[in-house]
């Protein structure tokens, strides 16, 4: 064994220690993180969860306002971020090659990518919600679409990416126009990539709490008013995790369980999608 | 046809001349840019209809850029500029306001890889169709036959298709591209190194349909075979740095080039 062979086998074994090193740090903190989680959160799960309301401190009660309020302001989110991204994504990738407008809005979105939610909440609150005088479950529908639309921009125009120029050419050749190229072929060709990161979005979505804190803003009763405070399960998580009650922490790691795993199912799915589309 | 056997038997060539064709393509004096680069420089010639063209030369000639003017296909991307006269039905397509898609349903593509759509066998043929038809699906049963026939396809395929066109083989794929071509009845047919990724099989196959394909469609083929072009073509062009060295008829060219640089080329003393 001569020096030069030596040295590289220790920088090998090195390395290799590191970086299982690193990922031993960071699992060990997200196991301790689900483990917390997943003990309270399944102590404190029970059916009247998904029946009851919020309840005032003291009393017994659940979530169900809450869940229900969440639901439908991601899923309006959904509805506004899913058509603006995968349009604005279809201008980058197919229209966009070498215009400033494209460059400049590729920038731009790469910055609201990693723009901080509560930014985004304060911009909702000051433009919409400080302008008609009152929080609404659409003031958070909107600021959560604000935070996905980045998101599939930014997917689908990679996604586009990859679909080789010889397919695109070869629907032009037979005298498409554009529009059906893109939608018959190209876009078809990576449906399952989009899709995924639409389901991403939503995960993203599902989370963020600063958004709404300053637009949906909380309800303690049912509501399916979208123009008035909405229910949500971040908020509320917050709010019931801050107070002093016991029965409103144990509502907390309830809601926080959920959530991560709609969150972990989503992503699954996703996954699941993306392979199935791969594969084909 | 046949170059070896024509060499063999006749050491003294005389070289039959085709009975004429009236050019559907009249390409004169074209430049073409890519951006700075000068690609192609003053080139003429003409395709004749319902015969077999075929360009030849050394990677990086301008046989492939030729090719894609003839339908406008560099108008994709920016940068990119042509110069000059390409007449096809007696109008320069190279004009501005010329309508791109009606052109490239005139003018058929088929590609060196084969580019098969995300859908089924039937659906990638009915693809093209039904942009400028409105079949019935009667009609529309009968043209996905028609052309998939045309292509030597129908039968490997006549059971599958519904399956993925992506499911196929190389060659199979490649044929169901022409299939495609052809089912939108261009005019002209451009194949750009259509057999460069195929196996020996696939090839004859392509080659022998090509020349049943001259019966009804002027075919324009850039290849890097020699013997190909020897094989399938009336008329070839040699190419070399963006010039046109030589343009005759197959035979012509093969056997008696003009020029120095065209015998040096397919003699293989070169490139």
């Amino acid at each position: 064994m001569n020096n030069l062979y030596r040295r590289r086998l220790f920088f090998n074994r090195f390395n290799l220690v590191m970086s299982l090193g690193t990922m031993g740090f960071g699992m060990f903190f997200l196991l301790w993180i689900l483990g917390v989680l997943f003990y309270q959160g399944f102590t404190s799960l029970s059916p009247t969860l998904f029946t009851q309301m919020t309840p005032p401190p003291g009393s017994a009660g659940g979530l169900a306002n809450a869940i229900y309020g969440s639901v439908i302001i991601v899923l309006v989110a959904t509805f506004i971020s899913t058509p603006i991204g995968i349009l604005a994504g279809i201008y980058l990738a197919e229209f966009g090659k070498g215009k400033w407008v494209a460059s400049a809005t590729r920038f731009i979105n790469d910055i609201l990518l990693s723009a901080p939610s509560i930014v985004i909440g304060l911009f909702v609150y000051t433009v919409y919600v400080a302008q008609v005088n009152h929080f609404s479950g659409w003031a958070g529908s909107f600021a959560l679409a604000l935070i996905a639309i980045p998101v599939v921009v930014r997917t689908t125009e990679n996604m586009l990416l990859l679909v080789p120029n010889s397919l695109r050419e070869a629907a032009v050749a037979l005298g498409a126009p554009m529009w059906k190229v893109i939608m018959m072929v190209t876009l078809k060709a990576v449906r399952g990539g989009v899709i995924t990161g639409v389901l991403l979005a939503i995960a993203r979505m599902s989370g963020e709490t600063a958004p709404l804190l300053f637009t949906a803003l909380n309800n303690q009763f049912w509501s399916s008013d979208m123009n008035a405070p909405m229910a949500n399960l971040p908020v509320v998580i917050f709010q019931f995790a801050l107070s002093p009650y016991d029965d409103w922490k144990s509502l907390a790691w309830a809601g926080a369980l959920l959530i991560t795993l709609t969150v972990l199912i989503i992503n699954i799915l996703a996954r699941s999608v993306f392979k199935q589309a791969s594969v084909r | 046809m046949n170059l070896e056997t024509t060499l063999i038997s006749r050491p003294e060539v005389t070289v039959p001349t085709l009975p004429p064709s009236p050019p559907k393509m009249t390409i004169r004096k074209l430049d073409f840019h890519y951006g700075k680069f000068h690609a192609l420089k003053d080139v003429s010639l003409e395709v004749a209809e319902r015969r077999v063209t075929a360009f030849i030369g050394p990677s990086g000639c301008g046989k492939s850029t030729l090719l894609r003017t003839f339908n406008r296909m560099y108008s994709l991307y920016p940068g990119q500029t042509a110069t000059g006269e390409i007449l096809f039905n007696g109008h320069n397509i190279l004009e501005a306001g010329t309508d791109l898609n009606m052109l490239r349903a005139k003018v058929g593509m088929v590609f060196q890889k084969p580019t098969p759509f995300p859908m089924s066998i039937y659906d990638n043929i009915a693809f093209g169709v039904s942009l400028y038809e409105n079949l019935g699906q009667r009609e529309m049963d009968e043209r996905v036959e028609w052309a998939l026939t045309k292509a030597a396809m129908w039968v490997e395929a006549k059971d599958k298709l519904k399956q993925s066109g992506m499911a196929l083989s190389g060659g199979q794929q490649q044929r169901l591209c022409i299939a495609r071509a052809v089912a939108v009845k261009p005019d002209v047919l451009l194949l750009d190194e259509p057999t460069s990724a195929l196996d020996p099989i696939s090839t004859a196959k392509i080659e022998e349909l090509i020349t049943e394909l001259k019966e009804d469609y002027t075919i324009a083929i850039v290849t890097h075979n020699m013997q190909q072009a020897a094989r399938v073509s009336d008329f070839t062009a040699y190419m070399y740095l963006g010039e046109l060295i030589e343009f005759s008829e197959t035979d012509q060219l093969f056997l008696k080039p003009k020029r120095k640089e065209t015998e040096d080329y397919i003699t293989g003393r070169f490139g």
